[in-house]
């Protein structure tokens, strides 16, 4: 646990050490300001629906630029060498870098909450589905970041590593939607629904927290954290 | 302290650690030498359970690198080549981080980062982020990121690669001083380091171990192997029918042109023997003169060439001159 803290505040501080902490938060912020506030006025509507409605495109290619220096860089530059001869356990490591990137978009997140609280002010908001919409907002945000960090170990090439994190969660993410929902034969749809990234997040986001939603995000962080644990495991 | 038994490090088909054996005593300074590629680097990543070795194993400091690789790594202060770090962190950030990673923390943690400050002279750079450092600082946080635990054993991997002569002084000073109390393991491919810092040496090549020992019973090896020249003044085909005779003679032939009746010969003794009191008795028998009598020294470089170079061709004869840098 005490390593993991340490792997932790290390991988937090260096979202900050360098600029592109300040300028993935501000991309972050305006285009989902901007996608807002487009339709806000227009549905005239004091509700975040739209907000929400979005927030899984955004992720789609914020969270892999936030995981893909993780495991790329280390590589790239020779410090996985240093970092796993130290006595750490790699399950500490990851564990750790997991968790920082989670408090970087949590705070991230968090910066968007002038939304609701302005939304508040001029009307009346559903208060339920703003509290479900921000917890699946971060459960699905820690889905694609466990999908980020297995890509990032994959390749020394950041780029690399950032392009098939998006493919990875695209397909993931598509899977559930309506368009490949179409073309399936009728017995496989829920199947299909229920492994897409997106369905779970708008059943919590209407403020129906529903404990198999909660389970599936974790499984999917699981998993891809312990796949991830594979590849390193795989380049010793 | 170290003990490798039969290492085996395969990357697809190329196999970069063959079947490697040896052991490092505790205070022994062992010089790991080899050309580029041979599997230094692979060997020390082995030992610091940084990679897994397809089959043998080794014990450090008493564990082993697969039962226990973090009580292995507890015990090892590894500088990486090129000592790899941090860009973005602060000297200071940095080692603190090692350091907790270290399971150094709270009052112990600052006591060691500052004593660190103190030993690798960093006191100018402490809040400077690594990035911006030149080579000679950089390969100083490496160092100090490698002792801050006080560890009893140091794998270092070229640690002088890239300095500057001073700094390499420097450098050495440092390990001849660890050396004293620590068990040392360092590889390079600078043959002068190694008289400069080494106890003992290993010489490896294309994965395989060809020779182990100190500097001087290498080089005392390897001229046993060595020619005899002789000048000898007397009838030339008398001279070449003894020695074609002589048993104790392998081969031979003569250097140069014959002055008058005074001819040089260069002769290898047979089964590796010192041929020279043979030769000075033959010339006293046949009653010829001897106007000198020497055999050549083989300095630590020709050793390192006679044993790397054995069985491959010129081309490779040609790029190995290149390497050294100093």
């Amino acid at each position: 646990m005490t390593n993991t803290l340490t792997v932790f505040k290390k991988e937090f501080r260096t979202y900050f050490a360098s600029p592109m902490g300040y300028i993935y938060i501000t991309v972050f912020l305006v285009a989902t300001n901007w996608l807002f506030l487009r339709g806000f006025f227009l549905i005239n509507q004091a509700s975040l629906r739209g907000f929400f409605g979005v927030l899984p495109w955004i992720f789609l290619l914020f969270v892999p630029a936030v995981t893909m220096r993780l495991w790329a860089e280390e590589r790239k530059v020779g410090t996985a060498e240093v970092l796993m001869t130290l006595p750490l356990r790699d399950h500490e490591i990851v564990l750790g870098k997991f968790l920082a990137s989670l408090a970087f978009v949590a705070i991230s997140l968090a910066l968007t909450l002038v939304l609701p609280i302005t939304t508040a002010i001029i009307g009346s908001p559903d208060t339920g589905s703003i509290i479900g919409g921000y917890i699946g907002a971060l459960l699905l945000g820690a889905a694609y970041l466990a999908i980020g960090i297995f890509a990032s170990g994959l390749t020394e090439n950041q780029i690399v590593a950032f392009i098939v994190g998006i493919a990875i969660c695209f397909v993931l993410l598509v899977l559930g939607e309506n368009i490949v929902l179409f073309t399936l034969p009728t017995p496989l749809v829920p199947v299909f629904e229920f492994l897409g990234l997106g369905a779970h997040f708008r059943s919590i986001s209407r403020g129906v927290l529903d404990s198999r939603d909660i389970v599936y995000y974790l499984s999917v962080v699981v998993l891809f954290l312990y796949l991830n644990l594979r590849t390193l495991e795989n380049q010793r | 302290m170290i003990e490798a038994t039969n290492l085996v490090k395969r990357f697809g088909p190329t196999v970069a650690v063959n079947d490697i054996s040896f052991t490092v005593a505790k205070g022994e300074v062992l010089g790991f030498l080899g050309p580029n590629g041979a599997g230094k680097t692979t060997t020390m990543r082995i030992l610091t359970c940084f990679l897994v070795a397809d089959s043998g194993t080794a014990t450090v400091a008493g564990y082993d690198i697969h039962e226990d690789p973090i009580e292995v790594r507890r015990r090892i202060g590894y500088l990486p080549e090129t000592a790899p770090l941090y860009n973005d962190m602060t000297v200071v950030d940095y080692l603190n981080f090692i350091a907790e990673a270290r399971g150094i923390r709270n009052g112990g943690r600052k006591a060691a980062v500052d004593r660190m400050i103190e030993v690798t002279s960093l006191k100018g750079v402490t809040k400077q982020s690594i990035g911006s450092l030149s080579r000679g600082y950089r390969q100083r946080v490496g160092l100090a990121q490698t002792l801050i635990h006080d560890p009893e054993i140091l794998i270092l991997d070229e640690p002088t690669s890239g300095l500057d002569p001073n700094q390499i002084i420097e450098i050495r000073e440092l390990i001849k001083r660890l050396g004293e109390e620590k068990t040392v393991l360092l590889s390079t491919h600078i043959l002068p380091e190694v008289s400069a810092t080494c106890s003992r040496m290993i010489i490896i090549d294309q994965g395989e171990l060809v020779a182990s020992g100190t500097p001087e019973e290498l080089s005392n090896q390897a001229s046993r192997e060595g020619t005899t020249v002789v000048s000898i003044r007397g009838p030339l085909p008398e001279i070449t029918s003894t020695l074609a005779a002589a048993p104790w003679v392998a081969d031979w032939h003569q250097v140069g042109e014959s002055i008058g009746d005074l001819h040089r010969l260069r002769l290898r003794g047979s089964e590796g023997r010192d041929i020279a009191e043979d030769l000075f008795r033959t010339v006293v028998t046949k009653g010829w003169s001897l106007a000198e009598l020497y055999r050549e020294q083989v300095s630590l470089e020709e050793v390192f060439l006679r044993l790397t170079m054995s069985e491959r061709g010129d081309a490779a004869k040609e790029e190995r001159s290149e390497v050294n840098p100093e």
